[in-house]
């Protein structure tokens, strides 16, 4: 593809090995840099609130990711609605580093995503499996993350959609050369895109987990079924002491092949947030746009 | 010959794909116990100098690292990586220093201001990817430029200190890793061979 998609993906390689956090103030990107966050999200309300408000959920306000790009000096995202290809327009012109097109916010079309070649800036986007991973990276997207269930605290399904994708991509890795034509039939995705994940057995994006990590327990878990790298969203700042947990996380991520380390690290961290099981809650947001 | 790849966050691994190539032998440096392996020389990635800084402070690695670095480690630092090595930093704090250069940050812009380009790297042509980049807005006279693009400093060696403000482990080109490793094994006491290239 062009030279502005690649580099495009080469920011999403600088990311690797490091945690992006939602944060809704100045003051909040200011505790994540300091706690280490490689990136930062900037959005009005965190997704456990997002959840717990209701109504339709929106761009955030220029004005305050305005704030929050000039108080931490590391990247700078912000959520679109899928599809809405004015509020990605208007996050361009402000020179976002990464737009969500992020199914935490309320859908604004329920049939097309966002043509995401047609931008300049790079795009991240949920991905519950396999061919919802390919379709969004046919579409332009630079970077991959689950979908998980947000605002939830609960990690089952970020473990789900991982391991879904991995397992696709293995299968994918298996076949005869005559299959992959089948495989994307299937898939319902190009045929170059499954060639390349036969060929190399993994995402041609970088793929981080998002959605309902909370301790640094979950994100190594994460992180040893494959991810490159963790959004935490409502998890840290939904917490009883954000700037330790966060800073927790962030190591979590280097060291998560270490028990011993993690041990340490999820000592006396305070409260965790509440966390709502997958049974208890009425909106699926992983269910938006596919 | 073995290269140790600072791999606290960022793109390590794409280093480590560069040495396979050259066929130099690496492995990575997370938590303090990693450097009880020996190692001839040192690849400080890119990714974010903020989250690099934090954590060699608080996983005990900055103050053994900077001590083999001052002591002449050949030490190479891409992006990020040349914003550890610099004196000063505009716009960041200083980190394990050792080049008498100033970083600045940041300094063509947000992601939109990423660029590639190819320019003369000591006399050879290379390419280079420029994320979020910083460059050298100033360097002291032991600094030996080793290339520039639009009028600024983007690398630049002072004695075994190599750094650039582009990302060579990012393009196909092995010119300035396989300089890295000759840089590296000619600091090494005469019986240990250069087994790269």
């Amino acid at each position: 593809m062009n030279e502005r998609y690649e580099l495009n993906k080469n920011l999403a390689q600088m990311l690797k090995g490091g945690v992006i956090m939602d944060v809704t103030t100045p003051e909040q990107a200011k505790i994540a840099e300091q706690a280490g966050a490689c990136a930062v999200m900037a959005l009005e309300r965190i997704p456990a609130d997002i959840r717990a408000a209701g109504g339709v959920s929106r761009m955030s306000d220029p004005k305050m990711i305005k704030g929050i790009q000039q108080a931490v000096s590391i990247p700078v995202m912000a959520k679109v609605r899928i599809g809405h290809i004015a509020e990605a327009q208007i996050l361009q012109a402000i020179e976002i580093d990464y737009i969500d097109e992020s199914e935490v916010l309320s859908p604004a079309d329920d049939k097309y995503h966002i043509d995401k070649t047609q931008f300049d800036v790079p795009f991240v986007c949920g991905a519950k499996d396999l061919g919802e991973a390919l379709r969004r990276i046919a579409e332009g997207a630079s970077m991959i993350r689950t979908k998980g269930e947000p605002g939830t605290g609960d990690v089952v399904q970020a473990v789900r959609h991982m391991r879904m994708m991995n397992s696709e991509m293995r299968r994918l890795q298996s076949m005869r050369e005559d299959e992959l034509y089948q495989a994307a039939k299937e898939l319902m995705v190009p045929y170059d895109l499954v060639r390349y994940v036969h060929e190399n057995g993994r995402l041609p994006v970088v793929n981080f987990a998002a959605g309902g990590v909370a301790t640094p327990a979950d994100a190594a878990l994460m992180m040893q079924l494959g991810a490159e790298g963790v959004f935490v969203g409502s998890g840290i700042f939904k917490s009883g002491n954000p700037a330790k947990r966060a800073a927790a996380i962030v190591k979590a991520v280097t060291n998560y092949n270490d028990p011993k380390l993690l041990a340490e690290l999820s000592e006396d961290l305070g409260e965790a947030m509440v966390g709502i099981n997958e049974q208890e809650i009425e909106l699926l947001m992983a269910e938006r746009g596919k | 010959m073995t290269i140790a790849i600072l791999a606290v966050q960022g793109a390590f691994a794409e280093h480590g794909a560069m040495l396979d190539r050259l066929g130099a032998a690496h492995f990575e440096i997370r938590q303090a116990a990693d450097l009880a392996r020996p190692f001839d020389g040192l690849i400080l990635p890119g990714g974010e100098s903020t989250v690099m800084n934090k954590l060699l402070r608080e996983l005990d690695l900055f103050s053994p690292l900077k001590e083999k670095i001052d002591g002449g480690l050949p030490v190479f630092g891409t992006c990020a990586g040349l914003i550890l090595l610099a004196d000063r930093v505009e716009g960041g704090e200083r980190c394990f220093g050792g080049m008498d250069v100033t970083a600045r940050r940041n300094a063509y812009g947000r992601q939109l201001g990423s660029f590639r380009t190819q320019e003369p790297f000591a006399g050879k042509s290379v390419p280079m990817v420029f994320i979020r980049a910083p460059y050298i807005a100033q360097a002291g006279p032991e600094v030996e430029i080793l290339a520039e693009t639009g009028g600024h400093i983007v690398a630049a060696r002072q004695g075994n200190r190599l750094a650039t403000a582009f990302h060579p482990e990012l393009t196909e080109d092995t010119t300035i890793h396989a300089y890295f490793l000759k840089m590296a094994a000619s600091s090494l006491p005469a019986d240990e061979t250069f087994p790269g290239q």
